[in-house]
């Protein structure tokens, strides 16, 4: 049941991501940006991050692209010409495209526990950092902590320092682009 | 569960970004497709997640967040840009051409 709702899942998400770079109008792009996001957060669930797939709707497909389309709007854009290369630049896209996902593609040959017997010559058990079989890493931390509580522990524990970093980040992100979008300061 | 699918799947995800951005010349869409290319490694930390710990879930946060601060520098970037060429065309914006 999980694997074909996933499959069914990803391939709206590859034919949305198709459709986003081939529609010449860029609102329907970011439309077909938005469904595949959509098709993103149901992965994210059924991969046993519920708390991220419901960030991925609010932050990605909600602000983000809301963001992008009030862009596109506001320029008044979509009445241009046909902004797809020609030729050579599609030419090359269908080559890098091809040398890039071969490599990548073989990332399905990945496996904890290969990983694992590869680095130590035995899987270790026990610690949160290392391999657990079968997926059950993220699906037992949420039955004992709760979905929002797994996650919360270690963004405000370990990652506390990076955290507040990207605190700064933003204020910064907000200042700049006040001062890169104003006409005078 | 579902590792390998969801690793193939994050693959195809950011080629079809590449190629976006490879084929396109309208600044925007460019940047839709570096959002698609984020997205995909996003899959990754969150696939790879379930067997590694939360970790992962905790750095797709952190990438969210610079997305959403490069979304909001890079439209106000486009935005000034049009102001000076009436255009979010690439080959019109070549002033650092050589």
């Amino acid at each position: 049941m999980t694997e074909i709702v996933f499959y069914i899942l990803g391939v709206a998400a590859v034919v949305s991501g198709i459709a986003c770079i081939l529609q010449r109008n860029p609102v329907s792009a970011a439309l077909w940006l938005v469904a595949a996001m959509f098709a993103l957060a149901g992965i994210y669930v059924l991969l046993n991050a519920q708390f991220i797939g419901a960030i991925q709707v609010l932050v990605y497909a909600g602000a983000i692209m809301v963001l992008f389309l009030f862009v596109i709007m506001l320029l008044n854009l979509g009445r241009e010409a046909n902004d797809i290369r020609r030729w050579p630049a599609l030419l090359a896209g269908v080559a890098i495209a091809a040398g890039i996902v071969a490599p990548l593609l073989a990332l399905r040959l990945y496996s904890p526990t290969r990983l694992a017997s590869e680095v130590s010559g035995s899987p270790v058990f026990g610690d949160p950092g290392t391999v657990l079989s079968q997926g059950a890493a993220a699906q037992r931390l949420a039955e004992n902590q709760g979905v929002v509580g797994a996650i919360a522990g270690p963004l405000f524990q370990t990652y506390l320092v990076p955290f507040e970093v990207t605190s700064i980040l933003l204020l910064v992100a907000v200042v700049g682009a006040v001062v890169l979008a104003k006409r005078r300061l | 569960m579902l590792l390998g699918p969801a690793l193939a799947l994050s693959a195809i995800l950011f080629t079809i970004g590449v190629v976006g951005v490879v084929i396109r010349r309208n600044a925007i869409v460019l940047f839709m497709c570096i959002e698609l290319m984020l997205n995909a490694v996003n899959l990754t930390f969150i696939a790879l997640s379930q067997y590694h710990g939360l970790s992962g879930q905790i750095m797709v946060f952190f990438v969210m967040t610079v997305a959403a601060a490069e979304a909001a520098v890079g439209l106000a970037i486009i935005l000034a840009v049009f102001r000076h060429h009436q255009s979010v065309d690439l080959k019109n914006i070549d002033l650092l051409r050589g």
